[in-house]
Formats: C-alpha cells, structure tokens, sequence
C-alpha cells in the first residue's frame, strides 16, 4: 500500500461520512500467476480490502485484474503468494471453496441459464427440496423474494432469463451470490453493458449492499463512476499493484496519470472536416431479428467522404444490427443500401469488402480475429490474395515484413508476430483488428464499438488513426456507446432509439452529452424535417 | 394390397407398434437425458448392443431374464461412463469416441459371441430366456384396446413409465435442473460450484441405464437370443427423435412412435411384392423425412414470423 494514504486515514475516514472500521478482511501478499504460455500476468500483487468498503480495483487492460479476480474466485491459482482472509491464510482451489469462504463474483459475462427463470437461476445448486427428491418449488421463490426485498432489488422473481434486461440479469447475478452468504463481492466491470439509469440503480443497491455490512470490490474502467460510488481504490499496471488511495485523497488525472504511467491526452486532434461525395447511402432499411423484434425500423442516412458520423444510443436500440446489414453480416427485410451509388443486392461481407468497406466488429475475440492464428495471419485475413505467389503459396516474406511495419504503426505490444493472438491484451487484440481493417484500400470504415473494454493508450492509438484515415478521404460511421468518443472524434453524430433515427447533428462540435443523451432516452425526438437533413 | 391394408387396420399391428417403439422410447429418453446435459450421445447405439449380448449371458449363464435385465442396465452405465471418460475426462473428441465405441460393439460383440457360443451369427444355442409379458387387469378385458395395449413385455411398459419419470426427473428435481443447466450455460452450472463434469458423468450414468434397458428388450423380450448388429441403428434414429422431439420427454416418445409406425408398416409391408429391400428402407427413410419436415417448418415458422412482424 502506498504511503501517502496511510498518513491520516481517520480524518479521511471522517470526510467520507462513513464508518468504516478499518478492520482488514481480505489481504493479498506476493501473488505471483505465470500462465502457461509464459504470460505473467500477476507479479507482486500486494492489496488489502476493508470489511465493508467498496473497493475500486482499476487499471489498463492487460493490467491483471481479471487474473487477480480469478485467483480470488478459485478459478486460477497463483504460482506463490498468499491469500489471507478473516486474518487466516487460505488456499481456493476452485469456485465452491470460494464460495464457501464467503467470496462471491458477478463475471462481466453473465453466468446465467437463458431458459430458467430468475428464482431456478438463483437456486441452481442451492435447491432446496421436499420429499428429498423433488425441487420445493414454493420455497424457491420464496427464499429469492426474501433476498430481492432485503436488499431493495426490484425484479420479478419468475421471469424467465432470456425475457429480462441486461440490468435485471445483473441483479439476479448479485442475488445469486448474495443467498449463498456471501460476504465480500467482485464485480467485474459491472457498468459495462448498463444503460445510465441501470447503472444509477445498480449504485443504490450496492450502497445497500455496503450497509448491511457487505464488502465489494469494484472493477472498471471508468473513471467517473469509481469516484462516484467507491471509497478506496487499488491502481494495477502490468501485472502489479501499483498503490491503494482513500478516494478522498485523490483526483480522476491523477489516477489515470498512475494507471498508464503517463498523461492521456484526453482529446484527440483532429482538423477540418472536408466532406466529400456520398460513399454509402442507406434507404429505410428494416430488419427484423429472429425471435421477431423489429430492430432496424426504417433507418436512412448517407455517409460522405472525409467525415466521420458517428452513431449513438443506448445499446440495443439498433445500432449493432445496423452494422450487421451494413457490412452484409445480416440481410434487411426491406430497403435499400447503395455503395457509390451502386446497389448492393447480395448481403455478405464478401460484397461489401470487394466494394472496399472494411469493418472493425465489437465482439473482437468473435467476429474480430482468429484467436488461435498468429498475429501475422490474422493481419492479412481479408487481403490473402494480394500476398501470393503464382495464386497458390502465401508469400510469407512479404507477409512476415509487412506484418512488422504494421505492428510497428499500430505499436502493437508483442513478443513476435508469430504467437497467437489469444495470448495479447484486449487493447492488443483489437490493435491488430484495427491494423487491418484501417488501410489505404479502406474507402468506407465502419467501426463498432472499436475502443469498447479496452485501456486508454490503445483507445487514444485507435481513435488517432481513425482520425488519420478520415483525413486520407475515407468515409467512417462509428458505431458507439462511449458519448465521450462520440463527441470528441465525430463530425456529425445521429442517434438511434427505438431501431429509428431520431436525430441528426450536423455538427457534433457544440453536441452536450446531456443533450445526447435525452434523445438516446428517447425523451426528446427531433421532426423528419431534422433528422432527414442528412439525406 | 388388400391384404397390407388389412393388416395395417387390425388389432395386430397397433399391437406391434408398441412393441417395436419400446427401444425407441428408451433409448430416445436416453437421448433426451443427455441431450439436455450438453452431451451428443451418438454412443447409445453402442451401448444397447453391447447391454443386448451382456444379459442373454447373465440370463444364459446367470440367474435367468430378469438378472439379464439388471446386467444390462449395469453394462449400460458402464459403458456410458466409459464414453464419459474418454471424451469428457480424457477430452477426446465426443463424436470420434462414440463412432470408435460403436465400431467396436459391433465387432466386440461378436468376438464374444462365438466365443462363447462358437456361432458368429446368433446366440440361439444358449437357453438365455424371456422377460415376462404382463396382461393388465381390466384393461385385458376391454375389445379392442385390450388386445392392443395388454400383454405385452414388461419392458414395454417400463418404457413408458420411463417418459413420465424422465419428465419428473428434469422438471422437477434438482438433479434435472443441474442437468438442464449443464447443457443450457455450463458456466452459470460452474459459477454456484456445481461441478459440470459430475453433472454430466450423472447424465450420462442415466442414460447408460435407458440404453440398458433397451438392449435388454432387444434380445430377452423383442427377441430370445442376441445376434449380429441387432440394434441396427435404433440407437440412431432414438437420437433423431430426440432431436425431433426437441429434446423434451414427451416430444421424443411421440417422434419414437412415429418411426416405430414405420417400422411396424415395414414389417406389415413383407408380405406383399414390394422388394424387401426397400421395405426395410422405410424406417429409415421416415427418420430422414421426419428430420427434414422438422428443419423446414421450423425455419419457415421463424421466416414468417419475421415477415410478419416486419409487414406490421
């Protein structure tokens, strides 16, 4: 723990208004965790954890704090170092001992069946029965409708899972670790799939949650919100914890400048727009999804040259499947999709990249790469055809050197380019995704989600050579939730609600995220007139 | 011709659809049990071939059919716990296992067949026994529906019990919730500290007792000797009920008795001109059919529903 916290505490304590009593209930010595392949992905991680305090752990992706968590959690275990909770050293092996000591974790993908409802999730290996054989169903719902009313979580109890929000899963997720007493909480970057009143919920239960005498720690990334909720926070980088701070005793800048070991430069330069001719133009497009909820309703917009237009709103709300039907991923119901005025007929990525539109999915360990291929492979995926000899034989030369010059641009961090790309960082991972979609050949990107989940240098790298290639005359539709990316790199933004475009800004540069976000809530609309301004 | 129609309309061939849909009920439930679980179990083919020839031994040499059927239904865990292990604990690809299980409980049983009986073709010389036939009280009596439904294999109505308690067991038991889980979100099965590898080893312990069952049926009810390849794919076309039946209890026993329709008309079928060749085909032929008709509504009902929603 760093020193400049440890000097006056109690007076810290007092500010917070909280009575925290310092006592330590869990604390980590010297954990080292070498992956198989040679990652280390820990190495002297050294942090405590008062009882009852929410405790921030943040850092860079790539930093370990899913390799810590998962320690913690009994899903990995550490070369050396200790585990010392309640003040006795303990050795979890899997996910029941971690469960038995009182540990529990909500992964950030959640780990719930679709086809049972809430009470069966919640009770899965917990069940209680009658007649010794049979599942006491009324008992059941019972004992989950206890816990979500103790701890204030309004949710319906027999929903089935696949009929819930992200939010509501999330609460049954919390729930399922509360009923097995569990007393110290991880959350792995809770916030990520939340929309902003999810998020506000989610806060006021875990406030609960902290009085009733629980103990969290509290993955993110987001500045704001560790600010917001927690009241101590522990900053990793590369595999190391790098100090714990009273939040009080801190500022968002100096956190960040911890993290990364350097100044973020939190806006991205970027020069005159100079728009150019129509590159892709969609006409009502109507797409409807297979369990039959109309999620792309009569969407139209053009996108020009030298511009980049971004596409905002709360996840869900159509903007995945746009990209879907613009990068011929899915096919529309209905409308129309022109590439230079062209239209495309056939939907497969194969149509659109041979009209030379390149794409950068969100789901990267997906739809972004080939996780068990070398980097290099992965580099020249949508390009084989341009580095063979005699059509035949891959002209490995000519890949391996323009592979180095590509890693080199993108400052990918790699032993070499031959290792596979599953072993890189999030950041890393979508650093060669963005290489290789982000070329001279590129006449229209669409980037997804491109700096989602990932650390802030890689972000800033990846919003710097979109910018760049903006600059070099392509056309980009950037498809984000992040409203701070959605301000700072985009010359005009529209926002979808609703699987419909219901506004246009033409120029993004006087855009509030306040404002943006009353029309992502749907709370304001903008005429036809408005949003037709971009045709 | 009239003599198939004949045939087909009487009590007989009702008769004879139960008994030939036993084994497919069985061995669909089994299916079912570990389709659920997340298992692809093509290996019950081999595991009601294998049970099949164990208990006309124990029977033969044991304590007559009804210690036969208790061997069986062990052989058939043993043998599913067996694939268990090679493709779960050993992490073998699962459709390799149960290919290379079934190849070699097609020639293994051979093997030991003339071992032991010196006949490569059947075990007729063993005196191994029938399971008993049970005429049901009241129901025997009735016109009609006693003659279809009364008298048949005790294994016959074990069946059919067995789609009710596999219903019971993965609706309304903890066990059945794992289970369901295991195949559902192995994950969420893992993050309360169930061990996914148990739950499956269960599933597949269950269906070993369903296929067990079945071979059992095959050569101490069905039949009174084991022979050759005897199974003849029923463990197959019980997987495509299975799936026909998308994987519930009921779904599967009403697609096995479908193909076992189809199977009893092949039989009924033999004694007309027809070539016997394409006679036998039938069964088979209908599973095929049964599967494509299944795929095609399906995607068709989704399309529509699409179109639908989408003309709205």
């Amino acid at each position: 723990m760093s020193s400049h916290c440890k000097g006056h505490p109690h007076i810290l304590v007092k500010d917070i208004g909280v009575k925290m009593n310092e006592k330590v209930i869990l604390k980590v010595e010297n954990i080292l965790k070498v992956y198989p392949n040679g990652i280390v992905a820990n190495r002297n991680v050294n942090f405590e954890v008062f009882e009852g305090e929410i405790h921030a752990l943040i850092g860079e992706n790539g930093a370990g704090k899913s390799t810590l968590m998962k320690i913690l959690f009994g899903i990995e275990s550490p070369e050396e170092g200790r585990i010392i909770l309640n003040g006795e050293e303990v050795k979890i092996e899997n996910s029941k001992k971690a469960i038995s000591l009182g540990i529990g974790m909500v992964h950030q993908h959640f780990m719930l069946v679709d086809s049972l409802t809430i009470a069966e999730n919640i009770a899965l290996g917990n069940e209680p029965k009658k007649r010794g054989f049979f599942i006491d169903k009324a008992r059941m719902i019972k004992k989950a409708e206890e816990y979500a009313k103790k701890y204030n979580f309004k949710i319906n109890i027999t929903d089935k899972i696949e009929d819930v929000s992200v939010g509501v899963k999330q609460k049954t997720e919390i729930l399922k670790a509360l009923v097995r007493d569990v007393k110290l909480l991880i959350l792995d970057e809770p916030t990520a799939v939340l929309t902003p009143q999810e998020t506000k919920e989610l806060f006021a239960e875990l406030k609960t949650l902290k009085k009733q005498g629980h103990t969290i720690i509290f993955i993110s990334h987001k500045l704001n919100e560790i600010m917001e909720i927690c009241d101590r926070v522990t900053i990793m980088r590369h595999g190391t914890t790098v100090e714990t701070c009273y939040i009080k005793d801190t500022n968002p800048q100096d956190i960040s400048n911890k993290m990364v070991g350097r100044e973020i430069v939190l806006h991205v330069d970027k020069g005159e727009v100079k728009r150019g001719e129509v590159c892709l133009e969609a006409d009502n497009l109507v797409y409807v999804n297979s369990i039959g909820k109309k999620m792309l309703d009569g969407v139209s917009l053009k996108l020009r040259k030298g511009e980049i237009l971004s596409v905002a709103g709360v996840e869900g709300n159509g903007q995945a499947e746009l990209a879907a039907v613009l990068t011929g991923m899915k096919a529309p119901i209905s409308g129309t999709l022109k590439i230079f005025g062209q239209e495309i007929k056939t939907f497969t990525p194969a149509t659109l990249r041979r009209n030379r539109l390149t794409y950068i999915p969100e789901d990267r360990m997906r739809n972004g790469c080939a996780a068990k291929l070398a980097i290099v492979d992965n580099l020249f995926a949508d390009k084989i055809d341009k580095y063979l000899i005699g059509n035949i034989f891959l002209n490995r030369k000519k890949m391996r050197k323009k592979a180095e010059d590509m890693v080199k641009d993108f400052s990918i961090k790699c032993g070499s380019i031959n290792h596979q790309v599953q072993v890189l960082s999030g950041g890393n991972i979508q650093k060669v995704v963005a290489a290789r979609e982000l070329t001279e050949e590129a006449r229209i990107i669409i980037a997804e989600q491109p700096t989602r989940g990932i650390d802030a240098g890689a972000s800033e790298l990846i919003r710097r050579k979109i910018v760049e290639y903006r600059d070099k005359g392509a056309a980009i539709l950037l498809i984000s939730a992040d409203l701070n990316e959605v301000l700072e790199l985009s010359d005009s933004a529209i926002v979808m609600h609703n699987g419909r475009v219901n506004a246009y800004f033409k120029d993004t540069s006087k855009l509030t995220e306040e404002e943006l976000g009353y029309y992502m809530l749907g709370v304001k609309n903008q005429s036809k007139e408005e949003v037709n301004a971009i045709l | 011709m009239t003599q198939v129609f004949e045939s087909v309309l009487s009590t007989s061939f009702l008769y004879s659809v139960i008994r030939v849909a036993t084994p497919l009920i069985l061995a669909s439930m089994g299916a079912v049990i570990t389709s659920n679980a997340g298992i692809t179990n093509i290996g019950i083919e081999g595991v009601m071939l294998v049970s099949a020839l164990t208990g006309v031994f124990a029977s033969a040499f044991g304590f007559g059919p009804w210690f036969g059927l208790l061997i069986s239904i062990i052989t058939g865990i043993l043998c599913s716990l067996v694939i268990g292990y090679v493709s779960m604990s050993l992490k073998a690809d699962s459709v390799l296992t149960c290919i290379a299980f079934n190849t070699m409980a097609i020639g293994g049983t051979v093997y030991f067949m003339y071992a032991v009986t010196k006949d490569k073709g059947t075990t007729l010389a063993l005196n191994s026994g029938k399971l008993p036939s049970v005429e049901i009280p009241l129901i025997k009596d009735i016109p009609v529906l006693g003659e279809i439904l009364s008298n048949h294999n005790v294994v016959s109505y074990i069946a059919l019990l067995m789609i009710f308690v596999v219903y019971i067991l993965l609706y309304k038991t903890p066990m059945g919730l794992r289970i369901r889980s295991a195949g559902k979100a192995p994950n969420a099965l893992s993050s309360v500290g169930v061990s996914l590898l148990k739950t499956r080893y269960i599933a597949l312990g269950i269906s070993g007792i369903l296929g067990g069952m079945a071979g059992a049926f095959m050569s101490m009810g069905y039949v009174t000797w084991f022979s050759k390849n005897m199974t003849a794919g029923r463990g197959f076309i019980a997987l495509a009920a299975d799936a026909m039946g998308n994987s519930t209890p009921v779904g599967a026993a009403l697609s096995s008795m479908l193909f076992a329709v189809a199977e009893a008309l092949s039989y009924a079928l033999q004694i007309t001109t027809i070539s016997p060749e394409l006679v036998q085909m039938l069964p088979y032929l209908v599973t095929i059919l049964g599967l494509v008709i299944y795929s095609v509504k399906r995607s068709s009902s989704n399309k529509k529903k699409r179109e639908k929603l989408a003309n709205q």
